[in-house]
């Protein structure tokens, strides 16, 4: 539908003698639309493929979850979609199921909530809010969205194999993985997995190194560090993580290629297939677990810092009160930042690992509990006594601190080498991480559009669609994963097609009944927030230049930003971004861009001093050098 | 009054560095984590123990001073250009992407060397990843060095277009960083095989 109208735009555009140049003075269809070096334009690119793919994504998990609550079922009416998956019974292919968990997994992980979420807002808000034309390099950050593209059309077209996409989990592991004859999702389907995880890391480092270069370098006048948003400081953060992390899979898949497609033996060692030895010999398994998990942990954050970033903001705009801590926020993220990349071996307790160098794990695991409760503390320190507006965009940010914190608790059994031997891969992992990154997340990215979609379409989304969506949704999503804490406690190992073929496990089958018609209702739930989404593009009621009254540099811009955000000077910035119901103020809110000249009536002792520094023609500061 | 303004908090019009150089660093650093997992995996590989022990081909050693000159010649040849001798840096660029094309030709070479004295690509006996690593570590240096020797001639060609001069040298400065890492990379990456063979 969009593709339509922009066509017919662009013929008027066309015929109409350049009539509309001051809007669009620059480019065609292709290059304004398609091949875009705007940041804007490339955010919204990747906010469009990152709902496609958590659709995409949803839908598979109702299907494995029809099977795992319904294992009795009926399922020929999916024949027409998922053809040969269907079993002559009418079942779901045991082989399938595997790959569904396993896609599901790698969609969600990869595809939305690290290129959906950070490629999104990132790419739209770090321009916006530090004051920048661009980015640093328009033509990378180009780059860095051709190449998700690329990686998402290789993972989807594994899913056309006869053999089928890649089955072996979302982590991999070998020798599961390596060994075409294990399974059918180890053959073409693993080989492209590979592929598309290369491009994304390609796309991931362009990203990340683009982010971290323009929140260094390309901040407008006055705007220090100790001035920005948090969300900025979130993404900054998370694209350091992402650069140190990445590169590390692409050692671990690289290592995998050669044992798949080379003969080599990094990972295998000694395997019999059908009574016959393969040639490989020597390798290490827990070898590609550790490579694996570097990424792998420091991924999680990379999924969540940035949902925390715009929950911060979100939640101080609409509490109407400065963020509590700002400082603390900062350095919670910088010490979480660093934790993360020294816990990751508790994903391998039970790999037989040296008990000792377990509890050494275990205590650095355990410690993330410090800073992430400064940040839930925080955050309900900010609402309290706030003059608490409800937007939807607020309430997804307050159903993120709940997930937050109901899955980080859980977190904390999971993380001891002990209690970890009884919970290692039961439903209660899958509760835990669903819950604190998973769901806490979305619920990030979810906030995030409904507070910048006036920024990004002009246009306001509908509020009582957004109300039904959060509530549907956050009761939906607790329906679905709490009761998996007992299921797991009681045992249930996750990634198995079917329960009820042992007697231990037969029982809960009305607790998984109920996960999966909650499953479902919640995925239901997102298409009321589709319709949102797309109507109000088009037909939403029109937003005012600053609807949410933020103090932040990009409600300084144009409703409808250009190429280069802002006609005329870029904003100079005077202050912190969350001076809201400063005492003694007009408002109750004063946004970054005013100087504390204009606000003698609410300045404190030292800001007063500032004044000095700021001079009268809206240039920031005069850098003195040496004396006059 | 001016006089008295210290700059606290303001941040400056333009922070320091050229923005592309900033992202060349932040390349670099993702290269070195690349390394640095490969390299962690080696060592953690070789205390399990089962490890064939193998020599380093004469090849690499004089691949290593190749790689070395040539780092010295491309310093040359951004010294000449800074100072606008346009002569010196074309012949030190010339003699600086010889050398880098040589070190990949002698890195084949070397890799030929090892197969002469059975370290094969795929081991045949369990011992046999120790010859895998090899292959795989020196391999991913060298296809970071073809793209260093593309760039390298990118800067050859312009110095000869004379787009290289002492007011236009982000380019060729660039270059020298790389070209540098790359030759410290493989100093690093020579080193510890040699101290963990």
């Amino acid at each position: 539908m969009a593709t339509t109208d922009i066509h017919i735009h662009h013929d008027v555009h066309h015929h109409d003698d350049h009539g509309h140049d001051e809007h669009h003075h620059e480019g065609n269809f292709w290059t304004t639309y398609v091949f875009s070096q705007d940041h804007k334009v490339i955010a919204k690119q990747f906010l469009i493929t990152g709902i496609f793919w958590a659709l995409f994504g949803g839908i598979l998990s109702v299907i494995f979850r029809l099977q795992l609550g319904f294992p009795e079922a009926n399922l020929a009416w999916l024949k027409p979609v998922l053809g040969q998956w269907i079993t002559p019974e009418n079942k779901l292919d045991p082989e399938f199921y595997l790959a569904l968990v396993t896609m599901h997994g790698t969609i969600m992980v990869f595809f939305v909530l690290t290129a959906g979420l950070s490629g999104t807002f990132s790419n739209f808000l770090i321009p916006l809010q530090i004051g920048a034309r661009d980015m640093a390099s328009g033509f990378l950050n180009m780059l860095s969205y051709w190449f998700f593209f690329l990686s998402s059309v290789v993972m989807l077209t594994s899913f056309f194999l006869e053999t089928g996409p890649a089955a072996g989990g979302w982590t991999v592991y070998p020798p599961l993985s390596a060994l075409p004859q294990a399974i059918k999702g180890s053959g073409t389907g693993m080989t492209m997995w590979l592929v598309a995880m290369a491009l994304f890391i390609v796309s991931s480092l362009l990203g990340g190194i683009n982010y971290i270069t323009t929140v260094i370098n390309m901040r407008t006048n006055g705007m220090s560090f100790t001035r920005l948003p948090l969300t900025i400081w979130a993404f900054f953060f998370t694209a350091i993580i992402g650069v140190l992390s990445f590169p590390v899979l692409f050692a671990a898949a690289l290592l995998l290629i050669f044992d798949r497609s080379f003969g080599t033996s990094f990972y295998l060692s000694d395997i019999f297939i059908g009574g016959e030895a393969l040639p490989h010999t020597g390798g290490s398994p827990i070898l590609f677990q550790h490579l694996f998990w570097f990424l792998g942990h420091p991924e999680v954050y990379i999924v969540l810092l940035p949902a925390l970033g715009i929950s911060s903001e979100i939640i101080a705009t609409n509490s109407r009160k400065p963020i509590f801590g700002y400082k603390a926020m900062i350095g919670s993220m910088l010490f979480i930042a660093i934790l993360s990349f020294i816990v990751w071996a508790h994903h391998m307790f039970v790999t037989g690992m040296n008990p000792f160098l377990g509890s050494i794990f275990m205590l650095l695991t355990l410690i993330i509990a410090v800073p992430s409760a400064v940040k839930i503390f925080n955050y309900v320190t900010t609402l309290w006594k706030g003059n608490i507006r409800f937007t939807p965009g607020m309430l997804f940010s307050i159903g993120l601190v709940s997930f937050f914190l109901t899955g980080g608790i859980t977190g904390i059994f999971l993380g001891n080498s002990a209690i970890d031997i009884q919970l290692h891969d039961t439903y209660f992992v899958v509760a835990h991480f669903h819950l604190v990154m998973g769901s806490a997340s979305f619920f990030g990215m979810l906030a995030g559009i409904y507070h910048w979609f006036p920024k990004m379409f002009g246009r306001m989304m509908n509020d009582k669609l957004g109300y039904i969506h959060f509530w549907l949704t956050f009761v939906g999503v607790y329906l679905v994963f709490f009761p998996m804490h007992y299921i797991g406690i009681a045992g249930f190992p996750r990634r198995y097609y079917t329960w009820t073929n042992f007697e231990t496990f037969s029982g809960f089958a009305d607790l998984n009944m109920l996960v999966s018609v909650a499953a479902i209702v919640t995925l239901s739930a997102q298409f009321i927030f589709l319709f949102n989404f797309f109507y109000s593009m088009f037909r939403g009621r029109v937003a005012s230049a600053n609807p949410w009254n933020s103090t932040t540099l990009e409600w300084t811009t144009p409703r409808n930003p250009g190429h280069g955000n802002w006609p005329g000077e870029i904003p100079s910035v005077y202050r912190w971004p969350y001076d809201y119901s400063k005492p003694g103020a007009k408002d109750d809110f004063i946004p970054q861009t005013i100087p504390y000249s204009e606000t003698p009536e609410s300045n404190l002792p030292h800001e007063n001093e500032l004044i000095k520094l700021e001079s009268s023609n809206g240039h920031g500061a005069i850098i003195v050098e040496g004396k006059h | 009054m001016a006089a008295e303004i210290k700059l606290v908090e303001e941040a400056k019009v333009q922070a320091g560095m050229n923005p592309k150089k900033f992202a060349l660093w932040l390349f670099m650093v993702s290269v070195i984590m690349i390394f640095g997992a490969l390299t962690s995996a080696y060592i953690v590989r070789q205390a399990e123990g089962n490890w064939l022990d193998f020599e380093m081909p004469t090849m690499f050693w004089i691949t290593t001073a190749m790689i070395l000159t040539s780092s010295l010649t491309m310093h040359w040849a951004y010294f000449s250009a800074k100072k606008d001798n346009v002569e010196m840096a074309k012949v030190a660029m010339v003699i600086t992407v010889i050398l880098g094309a040589g070190f990949l030709v002698g890195q084949w070479l070397g890799w030929s060397e090892l197969v002469a004295n059975g370290i094969y690509l795929v081991g045949r006996e369990s011992s046999g990843v120790s010859g895998s690593f090899l292959y795989v570590i020196s391999g991913l240096h060298g296809v970071h060095v073809i793209s260093g020797v593309i760039f390298l001639t990118v800067v050859m060609v312009n110095v000869f277009r004379l787009k290289i001069h002492s007011r236009s040298l982000s380019q060729i400065e660039m270059c020298t960083t790389y070209w540098h890492f790359l030759d410290g990379l493989w100093l690093y990456l020579f080193v510890f095989l040699l101290l963990n063979r």
